[in-house]
């Protein structure tokens, strides 16, 4: 009879449970972290929840914290640096990456994976903060199979992007930083997609994100067609991300090159980029060494006949 | 009013909420083919200071998986205690322990729910996959990870990482003629490895922040043999069950200046 008043109450017993009841789920942990939902713990919710830290400011206190931009003494390193790629053409995306992560000067990894494979038909790369792209990739890829599960299809490229894209605005000036291209192939055929952090979303053929983009732009811009057949896209890929390697401090090891065609991505390979530098493709390193024997300004000068 | 106009010229203030601090420590791990070895030394300092000559920064988690921590001691501890009961609840709920792949993707969504107020911890999580592989799994604190052979990290990181990757994954080696490098190393081989870069750091580190005491975890793949482990000084067997994988620790002394 009076359970009007006791759901609205803010004294008295029930009130109280209520109380405790929102401070025990406040915490960390939901009761479903108990059962199977116990891996993705975030989740269980619905929505990711996070700590946040009890500040006037708690994205000034991240940036104090965390920017090793502003100062390379700041305590928590993320890693950051990176050069990726990913463009479309007649035969479908090519998506190609360098593997160096740095934290301030420190090369914290040469074998780190910057594209995340969400799921068959769909690749994201890494550029910015690793766990940002690793994390809300990842959630990206559950999210697309929870679709698939509700309409019976897959998720289109554009609707994936967008979804992530939202995601992101939604912590806008919260701190998060990743740069990312939702590749893949659905209905329309091949599709890239750029997403960063501030919530651009662009629809497009051609894009390189990352520290070393420039570099790629340069060798990319000039050896794109629409009509390069897979050797030769895939070889682009390859050599822009070489170019970034080689001019870039922040970028380099190794490439990783992947394919999307109709039938989903395809994993081409890992170079080494110092063997590339030396060896090439036929055994012609794409370093200039060899385009220049023995006439470089670094040899002795060649002996004038008298 | 004299207390105002000294607070006056004193001029503006400013407040920071400084939560971390920075105990120092080195963490490494190696896998071979059917082990892991997790290594840590014990002290714990502060700056200058030594703090304490024995506080541990690797503990074991289950019979195959163990989790090293390094940066701030008060963190990492908690996260470690957090972990544990993330997996006691998994053991309730499954009767079986968590695989070691599913604790890394563990890790990774406990450290990214502190996104915003991240825990100042470099994890490394060693143990044995459950095809019977050796795995280390790499942190940054905020949680992206990755399953490498071998890892170091702290304050002496960049001591010991590049002696790892010249050792381990042999870089800047050039394998005899008709010879190739090793993929995986045996047993006694990472133990001096291990033992080595510990020594090594605490010799070089210029603060006082490595040295004490090294303790050594090594986790066998089930059925695998003792590989020489048997006849190593001050080791001791930490297996609680009788048919899986086996763990045991090995401590030894550091310098201590």
């Amino acid at each position: 009879m009076n359970s009007f008043a006791d759901r609205f109450a803010i004294t008295g017993p029930i009130a109280e449970l209520r109380k405790a009841q929102a401070n025990v789920e406040d915490d960390e942990f939901s009761d479903a972290a108990w059962g199977s939902e116990a891996g993705f713990g975030s989740l269980a919710k619905g929505i990711p929840t996070f700590t946040v830290p009890n500040v006037p400011d708690p994205s000034s206190f991240l940036r104090l914290h965390t920017d090793d931009h502003a100062d390379p003494n700041c305590r928590i390193k993320i890693q950051h640096g990176t050069t990726t790629l990913a463009f479309r053409f007649q035969g479908g995306v090519i998506v190609a990456v360098d593997s160096r992560a740095t934290a301030g000067s420190y090369v914290a990894s040469g074998t780190v994976k910057k594209v995340i494979e969400i799921n068959p038909y769909l690749l994201g790369t890494m550029a910015g903060g690793a766990a940002d792209c690793q994390f809300w990739e990842t959630y990206l890829g559950m999210h697309c199979r929870l679709h698939e599960l509700r309409n019976r299809e897959r998720i289109s490229v554009s609707a994936a992007s967008k979804y992530l894209s939202n995601l992101v605005y939604s912590y806008k000036g919260m701190g998060l930083s990743m740069g990312t291209m939702i590749c893949g192939w659905d209905k329309t055929g091949p599709a890239v997609f750029y997403v960063d952090s501030d919530g651009t979303r662009l629809k497009g053929d051609l894009f390189s994100v990352g520290s070393g983009s420039t570099f790629a732009y340069g060798v990319l811009d000039q050896g794109y067609r629409w009509d390069l057949s897979d050797e030769e896209a895939q070889e682009l890929g390859r050599r822009s991300i070489y170019a970034a390697g080689h001019r870039d401090a922040f970028s380099g090891n190794t490439c990783n090159l992947y394919h999307v065609k109709e039938d989903g991505w395809r994993f081409i390979g890992n170079y080494d980029l110092s063997q590339m530098h030396y060896e090439g493709p036929s055994g012609t390193g794409y370093g200039y060494d060899i385009r220049v024997e023995g006439r470089s300004s670094a040899d002795a000068p060649p002996a004038t006949a008298a | 009013m004299p207390d105002m106009v000294s607070l006056d010229r004193a001029g503006p203030q400013q407040r920071q909420f400084n939560p971390y601090s920075d105990n120092g420590g080195t963490i490494l791990a190696i896998a071979g083919a059917d082990f892991s070895v997790i290594a840590g030394d014990t002290r714990q300092s502060e700056g200058y200071n030594i703090q304490t000559r024995y506080a541990p920064k690797v503990f074991k988690l289950t019979d195959k998986a163990v989790l090293a921590v390094n940066g701030f001691a008060a963190d990492g501890n908690m996260f470690v205690k957090r972990v544990r009961q993330r997996l006691e609840w998994y053991r309730h709920a499954h009767a079986k322990d968590m695989p070691l792949r599913a604790i890394a993707r563990l890790i990774q969504t406990m450290l990214y729910g502190r996104r915003f107020f991240p825990y100042y911890v470099y994890n490394i999580l060693g143990g044995i996959e459950e095809d019977g592989s050796g795995a280390v799994y790499s942190f940054d604190p905020v949680g992206s990870y990755e399953r490498e052979s071998c890892r170091a990290a702290g304050a002496a990181q960049s001591l010991v990482q590049p002696f790892l990757d010249n050792q381990i994954y042999f870089k800047n080696q050039t394998a005899a003629p008709g010879t190739t490098h090793p993929k995986h190393l045996p047993l006694q081989e990472v133990l001096s490895l291990v033992i080595d870069s510990f020594t090594s750091a605490t010799e070089r580190h210029i603060e006082a922040s490595v040295g004490d005491g090294l303790e050594m975890y090594v986790v066998l793949a089930r059925g695998s043999q003792l590989q020489g482990l048997e006849n190593v000084p001050n080791v001791q067997e930490m297996t609680t069950t009788s048919d899986g994988e086996r763990i045991f620790i090995i401590r030894r002394e550091l310098k201590k200046d």
